[in-house]
């Protein structure tokens, strides 16, 4: 104690010999960078300017040369056919076909919106962070790019041009008739094995169906993997592998559902007096 | 040094330009002046410290960080997605304030004013035109900035919560597109919205059509739908308040989302890179 003071005060000794003008020895010192990082002006800056102006060439040039639509005016006794939903919707539009909008236009966007933001807190996966892997994440990648590229684009490509009058099938190069019909007869689930979809045996059975599709899901991949001791299993927990599980069933249910629909032309698979599914 | 002090205002900068020739002299007149070193506050040297000043010391800059890691802001990672997106947002702002002074929201008015727009404004269809193709174009763009980060895998830890951010911020993209839709009031637009809102009909519970609607008390005149359109039918109300969402309503919630998403971004680390 006494003898840091002490050194404390030899070291703060010092005299004025002279006053110099001019520069300072001393050197403010310069912000350094280190070898795996650059400078963000300019390499970033000048990027960004760059993407910038390429951008509103491209906006510009694009607008000189195509006039946004416009159409008549208004006109709500006079329902265009077919009355598509901006094109960026016709995916959801599009499951009108196969579902009733109470899941096509409300349910299922939630549980878009609701899947996208669960993926974060589901995907333990510590690999792929920060770089483009595929091998090191195949289910993750796989399983987005199902749900992004296959059914929401191209959804949203069957409505945008293969949709024409009474939301009919019509090849790009088809002319759109609009007095096509197309007899087509669905049935309920229930009906093939002789049952009436809106009697309650059929209530039962459809139910029954539907619960079983989720509930074998959800519980016999899990007890495969339990008996595995896979370790997928031991970190997501119970709550959440039933939640990807879930979310993971829902989706598939689009594709099953669209090939029910194309294959046996099955309408409803549960009816109910408040809703169909 | 004495005599330069005695020097008259002319001839100190008729020395200035026999000096440095008459550019270097309007160079170091603007430069060195002291306005402009009191709006930038760093040197014009390329030196590492004003490179840094140059962002952190720039508002609109120090979104930045001073320096980013080498392999980050590479084109063949990011795609330039997030920060296109960011750009059409503010290219929609300024065409879109421009359009608002030619444009009022009434059933009577609507269309005509689009019309106006395009034949009578100069230069009116094609500040229309950029403001539609780039919102279209920003819906692609938020499209391929989701793929994007999730092809990097970018929303892992700890970037979790600003995953979700940016979820918010495209469903609001999605709706401030799909309310500017509408404005035009023509058939395309009318009809898109008649389609999309009629979707809410069917909401479980809040919908007149939805599942339990009918049991809870939903008719035509009190369910979501009605909340929305103002109205059972896409009318004038819903016309106001689809103009009202797409002007005000929207961008101020996206924007408030924006300054969340671009904070995080630098509080989780950056541009996301190989651990």
């Amino acid at each position: 104690m006494e003898n840091s003071e002490e050194n404390k005060e030899k070291k703060g000794r010092y005299r004025a010999l002279a006053f110099i003008k001019g520069k300072t020895f001393a050197k403010e010192k310069d912000s350094d960078i280190s070898e795996n990082e650059i400078a963000t002006w300019p390499y970033l800056m000048r990027k960004e300017l760059l993407a910038a102006i390429i951008c509103t060439i491209v906006l510009i040039v694009w607008s000189i040369l195509f006039d946004a639509p416009l159409e008549e005016l208004s006109d709500p006794t006079m329902t265009p056919n077919p009355a598509k939903a901006p094109w960026y919707f016709l995916g959801l539009q599009e499951m009108l076909v196969y579902f009733d909008p109470w899941i096509a236009g409300v349910v299922f966007p939630m549980l878009i919106i609701a899947g996208l933001m669960v993926i974060p807190y589901v995907d333990f996966n510590p690999k792929g962070n920060g770089y483009y892997t595929f091998k090191e994440r195949k289910l993750a990648m796989l399983t987005f790019c199902f749900g992004f590229h296959v059914l929401w684009i191209l959804l949203i490509i069957v409505g945008v041009f293969m949709r024409g009058p009474g939301w009919l099938w019509f090849w790009p190069w088809q002319e759109w008739d609009p007095h096509r019909v197309v007899a087509e007869t669905n049935y309920d689930l229930t009906s093939f094995i002789g049952v009436k979809s809106n009697s309650f045996m059929g209530f039962i059975i459809g139910g029954a169906v539907l619960f079983g599709y989720f509930y074998s899901g959800i519980s016999l991949p899990y007890r495969l993997l339990k008996s595995r001791k896979s370790v997928a299993i031991e970190k997501l927990g119970f709550v959440k592998y039933t939640m990807v599980a879930f979310l993971f069933l829902c989706m598939m249910a689009l594709p099953i559902k669209v090939c029910l629909r194309l294959v046996f032309h099955i309408k409803y698979i549960w009816v109910t007096p408040w809703f169909n599914i | 040094m004495e005599n330069q002090q005695k020097d008259t205002f002319f001839t100190k900068y008729k020395k200035l330009a026999k000096e440095k020739g008459l550019l270097g002299a309007c160079f170091s007149m603007v430069f060195q002046s002291k306005v402009w070193e009191s709006v930038f506050r760093h040197g014009l040297a390329d030196t590492p410290k004003n490179r840094t000043l140059k962002i952190i010391s720039n508002v609109f800059l120090h979104l930045h960080p001073a320096k980013v890691k080498r392999h980050a802001p590479q084109f063949k990672f990011t795609w330039c997605m997030g920060g296109i997106s960011f750009f059409l947002f503010l290219v929609l702002t300024a065409t879109g304030i421009l359009l608002m002074f030619y444009y009022r929201p009434t059933v009577h008015d609507a269309y005509w004013d689009v019309k106006d727009l395009e034949y009578q404004v100069p230069f009116g269809a094609l500040l229309r035109n950029l403001h539609r193709w780039a919102a279209h174009l920003m819906v692609i763009t938020v499209w391929l900035h989701m793929f994007r980060v999730f092809a990097t895998g970018s929303y892992k830890p700890p970037r979790e919560f600003n995953w979700c951010v940016g979820v918010v911020l495209l469903v609001v993209t999605l709706l401030l597109s799909f309310t500017g839709y509408l404005l035009t009031w023509d058939q395309l637009g009318f009809w898109a919205v008649t389609v999309g809102t009629n979707m809410a009909r069917s909401t479980p519970l809040l919908g007149h059509e939805g599942p339990f609607g009918e049991q809870l008390g939903m008719t035509s005149h009190n369910d979501i739908r009605f909340a929305l359109l103002g109205g059972s039918l896409v009318g004038g109300n819903a016309l106001l308040r689809a103009y009202v969402w797409h002007c005000i309503g929207l961008p101020l919630i996206i924007s408030i989302f924006m300054m969340v998403h671009f904070w995080r971004i630098r509080k989780d680390g950056g541009i996301s890179g190989p651990l």
